[in-house]
């Protein structure tokens, strides 16, 4: 048998469909930042209706927005993380350390760009230390930086024998102002955020390290056979993690003017929940770092406006997961799996 | 003589004390299409990993144009101009054609950001020239939504992109329909006319005898065949090789352990002087 191979070129088939409108393929391509989105608005609608003399107000929104951009410096670099395929749950620790490097540096008479400098490197180096523990030494991420977020907490404890850092100084220096100010009744800090997450966007969706942060998660296998160092490419998703950490426990210590130990302790599931209720799902592969920037937005506010609501602070956790749910489950529906 | 783009000199792999590739010759010339065949387990993919620089070997040297390539990795194998089509083909099914076709071969602008317009035009050429045949699809579309047949498109598509001087094709045309077959195979002509190489790796004998021009078949691990598609004669003797080496004594006294027998070369060709072979 011998199959008969017709060498007569095919014509080239001209690639014609239909015109999209440019919204369409906005909401398409957003699909899952859009549907976070509805979820946050939605929310806050029905808080606006069960509670208007509160949330009609500026000074709920102004009291979020304080801290939200630490959530937003920490869910965003998380995005890269569960998008390469891991999960990284040693953050909360590594903000805790790199705002005690701040905190020292400050107290030491630094400068206090320096010490911010300082706190970046920290988080950066201790996020590609947890990195390359699990990636060279083949760790599930799950367990190993919970292993680690435990050990550098220890450490920190051990060290400062639980005693907390208070930082007046910063009180007078103006780079506090500059960073955690605020203009037009919205703190200083949020536009700060906002540049980071909007940087990171970038980085996420058009740059070569976003591209091969999502080949590597989406196959590890097919990225290593096009030649994509896949372990270096996760251990920097990790070293991003650090880097955001950073950022975050300066926030944190900035707005507070003291360090405590536990800095950073309360942000470890909220941060997490917020990565998957702004339609990043588990597989990786895929995500948006949009989406998880308004995940952290509803998170942020489910807390308070629960209670501004009227309810009882024991609705609090019910909501949270009620809210979860709703969102995970919307997005499985908006959602094609390929694999 | 034509010039030699890439040769393996005794090369040879093993995990733990078993040999997948125990030190074996092979090259390919500039314009030629070889055909690599074997049964499963004979190191066909073992062999075509090392090219591609998935896997390093244990010994041997592979030598790019006559020179030896130290620290071979994918990387360096996609620099020295080789581009592989792997059986799995190498795809990440939840990302855009244009993203596959430059994995790891992103366009970039300043620092590193992509240059996502060069990179459609560019998609959009590529997708043409593979005669992607549905017009649903653009560059933006999700691999996952495609068929096996396109998705090998964009595997062949990634490929020819870099201009490669030889293109490994890892069972290509496997769960391929026919007229999917056929444009492979016309995606292997082209390519030869333009004066570049395939190393076309395959179960379908017939397939591999229609296409290449030189046929080399390995064996547990060693080349047990090289010969030319004139010394070979017809695909039915290629097949009957095939079943000699594979079943010297028959199928009943078949040891996995023992090497091959019937290593030849060139013109010790064994079909020649067998009745009914040749024909």
């Amino acid at each position: 048998m011998s199959l008969s191979v017709n060498d007569r070129p095919d014509k080239p088939h001209a690639v014609i469909r239909p015109r999209e409108s440019a919204f369409r393929r906005f909401l398409v391509t957003n699909r899952a930042a859009v549907g976070t989105f509805i979820v946050f608005a939605v929310m806050i609608a029905i808080f606006m209706v069960a509670s208007p003399r509160v949330f009609l107000d500026w000074t709920i929104y102004s009291s979020v927005l304080v801290t939200l951009p630490v959530a937003l410096t920490l869910v965003v670099p998380l995005v890269f993380v569960v998008t390469v395929g891991e999960i990284d749950l040693s953050f909360p620790s590594t903000m805790g350390f790199s705002a005690w490097m701040f905190a020292l540096l400050v107290k030491a008479g630094f400068p206090v760009l320096l010490a911010i400098a300082g706190a970046i490197v920290t988080g950066t180096v201790i996020g590609l230390a947890v990195g390359s523990l699990v990636v060279y030494a083949a760790l599930s991420s799950l367990i190993a930086t919970l292993g680690m977020n435990y050990m550098l907490r220890g450490l920190i404890e051990i060290i400062t024998q639980g005693k907390s850092l208070a930082l007046l100084e910063l009180r007078e220096s103006p780079v506090t102002a500059a960073l955690s100010g605020s203009v037009w009744g919205v703190p200083v800090q949020m536009f700060w955020a906002l540049l980071f997450v909007v940087l990171a966007a970038l980085l996420y969706n058009r740059h070569r390290f976003g591209a091969r942060v999502h080949a590597v998660g989406d196959h590890p296998d097919s990225a290593t056979q096009m030649g994509i160092p896949v372990d270096r490419v996760r251990v920097a998703t990790f070293g991003f993690m650090g880097f955001g950490a950073a950022l975050a426990g300066v926030f944190t210590t900035l707005v507070n003017f003291t360090w405590w130990p536990t800095t950073g302790d309360g942000y470890l599931l909220p941060a997490i929940a917020s990565v998957f209720v702004g339609g990043t799902p588990t597989w990786g592969g895929i995500g948006t770092v949009a989406g998880g920037a308004i995940g952290a937005t509803i998170v942020s506010f489910i807390q308070s406006g629960i209670v501004a609501a009227g309810l009882s602070g024991f609705f609090v956790q019910f909501f949270n997961g009620l809210i979860i749910i709703l969102a995970l489950l919307g997005h499985r529906w908006n959602q094609k799996r390929y694999r | 003589m034509a010039e030699r783009l890439i040769e393996l000199r005794n090369v040879a792999k093993s995990y733990g004390r078993v040999f997948a590739v125990g030190g074996v010759n092979l090259h390919v010339d500039r314009g030629e299409v070889v055909g690599l065949l074997g049964d499963n387990g004979a190191g066909k993919s073992t062999l075509i990993k090392m090219l591609a620089g998935a896997i390093r070997p244990t010994s041997g040297d592979i030598l790019v144009r006559g020179k030896p390539a130290p620290n071979w990795n994918a990387a360096r194998s996609r620099d020295a101009g080789i581009e592989t089509v792997f059986q799995d083909r190498a795809l990440a099914v939840q990302q855009s054609i244009v993203r596959n076709i430059f994995m790891g071969r992103e366009i970039t602008t300043f620092l590193g950001f992509l240059d996502t317009a060069k990179e459609h035009a560019e998609a959009e050429r590529l997708m043409r020239e593979i005669g992607f045949t549905s017009k649903v699809f653009t560059p933006d579309s999700i691999v996952g939504q495609l068929s096996g047949g396109e998705r090998q498109g964009v595997a062949l598509a990634r490929a020819i992109y870099n201009k490669a001087d030889l293109i490994v094709m890892d069972e290509p045309t496997t769960a391929l329909s026919l007229t999917e077959t056929e444009k492979v195979f016309r995606f292997v002509r082209t390519v030869r006319a333009g004066g570049r190489s395939i190393l076309f790796i395959g179960h379908n004998i017939h397939h591999v005898y229609d296409i290449a021009d030189r046929f080399v078949v390995i064996d547990r691990g060693r080349v047990a065949l090289e010969a030319s598609k004139a010394q070979v004669g017809s695909a039915q003797a290629l097949i009957d090789f095939m079943e000699h080496t594979a079943h010297p004594q028959g199928a009943a006294s078949f040891d996995p352990t023992a090497k091959p027998e019937t290593t030849r070369s060139g013109t010790n060709w064994p079909g020649t002087n067998r009745p009914g072979a040749a024909s």
